[in-house]
């Protein structure tokens, strides 16, 4: 184990050396263009014996991941916003192949206005595309997430996308700890594909014709084997945990067990309402933070769980629906607390589109809103679009 | 070259059994290539269309090759990134066959929507053969209109009504296109003439890069002809200059069949009913037109072949 400093992208890049996958095909992107700038500098140097494809479009780059995870390879790439929005028919295809492709993404705001800053838009307009997500909070997190996930792919035939924050996370430098070389590859084992369009005994074809008499079978079975990944992830996050010491569990609670009130939220807002939250204690408040890091699958349990325990919670979503009903995490979020035995009241924030800065004081007034709406057992505004012009 | 007597020892790459219409070009364009290229371990992949369709209605398969179906425009890229995987697995020792790799594709998802995939896959130079089948329009949803389609040409989205007398525009020529991008090999071809189809293909996968081939693929349904004709409209558009069948290898043309006198267009036109219209009285400017486009493409063809070759 040694201490580096490093931004999220260069912390997503070095994982990405340490994996050493068979294949990277990727289109460059702002602000995820640094991860396979970097990753091809690993290339040219010979420290990793991947074959990097340098296509002319996102599109083309899952393509070619999928063309290379069918023929057998351990396969990554890299994107963000636009790029993951043209990945996105292709995005179906790979996870209803059972290819276990791992994507490196930086969470940025989707055109139209073009804008090159954080939001959660990109992520949340795929979530339905049968990938799993982990949304992470700092480098540390980016760097081991990445390991995590291609393990957690690989086991369960389920593609994965981890994300930070744009410019946040991605430029910021930050201390973080790295395994060696060897530690990640020992953990990460030797990928041993179920199938390969290169096993030339066995000719198969795939992505066939699949009418009415099958499709729905399969369909069927994707879900079935995408619900078993909360499974898997919880059992490779703790043998993660034995070879770092850190633990990274699905759904994060910080500083819940006695509290009233909670923010629930991903990214790395998450780090600053930690902050917030300590402050807050201080002052005697009893505040909390649940902090979602895999969201799909849904961590639906834990998510009851968890929120059952508050008068009230505030849900800060870093996109919206369009369904002039908030964003993606609250409306989810109330469908999971529906049927709860116990469950708190719920109101939305949608915050920080286009990289609109959220800072200690936001939070603070999230805070505030939300000991108020506990206290008085009424919610007075169901949705907030926090620090917009003209709406305070 | 493989003799017809040694192809047809050869284990079939694409079987019976599968749904392509009766007198389909395109499914013996492929058996074709696949029986030429049947020497060495050949993996295929392929762009959604009909033989796409018609071949792979789970849970049949009529491939005894690899194959894989990705989506429409991205056959390219896919078998872009099998020929990587491949590479890194053979050097990684995991692999030791020599694989070759065959990307097909129809006209509407080489042509139109799947150009970018292709250009991109020729310009990082992975060494695989990209066939087109060119039908000439989207057949696999009804006949609409492609790039591909000629001039004047009925189809269901350009229709021969009474303004307007078929496709307004003329056809966009991709092998001059695949060609500028400087290829290992690149050619046109159609299995009507089918040592010629073979040859093409065993020099496009020998070739050191990427390779491309133009296959020119009658359609019953979708040019309305008798199902019994398919051969013989194909080997009728090379004969009229139609469909010149010509090679491009280092930078050298060279056209592979030159009718001493070439036939006059009309025989081609007149077998078809999505040509129907123009032979009514009133149209024959446009017969003459399209006689002199034709014309006009194969002298630039001659030239080019001169050029490259003095």
């Amino acid at each position: 184990m040694k201490t580096i400093a490093k931004t999220g992208n260069e912390a997503m890049a070095y994982a990405m050396k340490q994996i050493n996958p068979d294949v990277v095909a990727a289109y460059p992107i702002t602000p995820a263009t640094e991860i396979v700038q970097i990753f091809s500098n690993y290339v040219a140097d010979g420290e990793v014996d991947t074959e990097f494809v340098a296509v002319e479009s996102e599109h083309s780059a899952l393509s070619a991941c999928v063309g290379a995870s069918i023929a057998g390879g351990r396969v990554m790439t890299s994107t963000s916003s636009q790029g993951l929005a043209l990945m996105h028919e292709i995005l179906y295809i790979a996870a209803g192949n059972r290819l276990p492709i791992v994507i490196a993404l930086v969470n940025r705001s989707l055109s139209a206005p073009i804008n090159i800053h954080c939001d959660h838009s990109d992520t949340m307009g795929s979530r339905e595309a049968g990938w799993m997500q982990l949304y992470c909070a700092n480098s540390q997190e980016a760097y081991d997430s990445l390991i995590i996930a291609l393990k957690v792919a690989e086991q369960t035939a389920v593609p994965a996308i981890v994300s930070t924050d744009a410019f946040i996370i991605s430029h910021a430098m930050e201390r973080l700890e790295v395994l060696e070389d060897e530690e990640v590859q020992r953990f990460i084992g030797e990928y041993k594909p179920r199938f390969s369009a290169l096993d030339l005994e066995n000719p198969k074809t795939f992505g066939p014709l699949d009418l009415q008499d099958y499709f729905f079978e399969h369909k069927r079975a994707q879900i079935d084997d995408f619900s078993k990944v909360l499974g898997t992830y919880n059992k490779v996050a703790q043998e993660y945990a034995e070879l770092s010491g850190r633990y990274y569990p699905a759904l994060e609670e910080y500083k819940t067990d006695d509290a009233d009130v909670a923010i629930f939220t991903a990214g790395s807002t998450a780090d600053t309402a930690k902050e917030v939250v300590d402050g807050l204690r201080e002052q005697g408040r009893k505040v909390g933070l649940v902090r979602m890091r895999m969201w799909r699958p849904l961590p639906v349990e834990e998510i009851k769980a968890a929120l059952g325990k508050f008068k009230a919670v505030a849900v800060m979503d870093r996109s919206d629906t369009m369904a002039d009903f908030g964003g993606p995490v609250f409306l989810e979020t109330r469908g999971i607390l529906y049927d709860a035995k116990k469950k708190p009241l719920l109101t939305d924030y949608v915050y920080g589109l286009g990289g609109r800065n959220i800072d200690i004081s936001d939070i603070l007034r999230v805070y505030d809103e939300i000991e108020q709406v506990a206290k008085q057992g009424k919610i007075d505004k169901l949705i907030t679009y926090l620090g917009v012009r003209g709406e305070e | 070259m493989a003799s017809l007597k040694e192809l047809s020892k050869r284990t079939e790459g694409l079987v019976g059994g599968h749904r392509a219409c009766a007198g389909c070009a395109a499914s013996t364009a492929i058996r074709q290539i696949l029986l030429a290229a049947g020497d060495k371990p050949t993996v295929t992949g392929i762009c959604t269309g009909c033989m796409e369709v018609v071949t792979t209605i789970f849970p049949y398969t009529a491939w005894n090759v690899n194959l894989v179906h990705n989506a429409f425009e991205n056959s390219a890229a896919t078998v872009s990134g099998m020929e990587a995987a491949y590479r890194a697995l053979k050097r990684k020792g995991k692999i030791d066959a020599e694989i070759q790799f065959i990307a097909f594709g129809g006209d509407g998802g080489t042509y139109d929507i799947g150009l970018q995939s292709l250009s991109g896959a020729i310009e990082r130079r992975h060494k695989m053969l990209y066939v087109c089948y060119d039908n000439e329009a989207y057949m696999n949803t009804g006949y609409q209109r492609s790039s591909a389609t000629p001039y004047c040409a009925h189809t269901t989205t350009s229709p021969a009504g009474t303004k307007i007398p078929g496709k307004p525009q003329k056809r966009k020529d991709l092998t001059e296109i695949i060609i500028a991008h400087d290829p290992a090999y690149a050619a046109q071809a159609t299995p009507g003439y089918y040592m010629d189809l073979i040859r093409k293909v065993e020099k496009a996968l020998a070739a050191d890069g990427p390779s491309f081939i133009n296959v020119l693929s009658p359609c019953v349904p979708g040019w309305g002809y008798p199902l019994n004709q398919t051969m013989n409209i194909s080997k009728l558009a090379v004969e009229t200059l139609f469909w010149p069948i010509y090679e491009w290898q280092d930078g050298k043309y060279k056209i592979n069949m030159k009718p001493r006198e070439p036939k006059p267009l009309v025989d081609f036109l007149k077998l078809q009913a999505r040509f129907r219209h123009l032979l009514k009285p009133g149209n024959e400017h446009l017969l003459e037109e399209l006689q002199a486009e034709v014309n006009r493409r194969w002298e630039v063809l001659l030239r080019k072949e001169q050029a490259t070759n003095g």
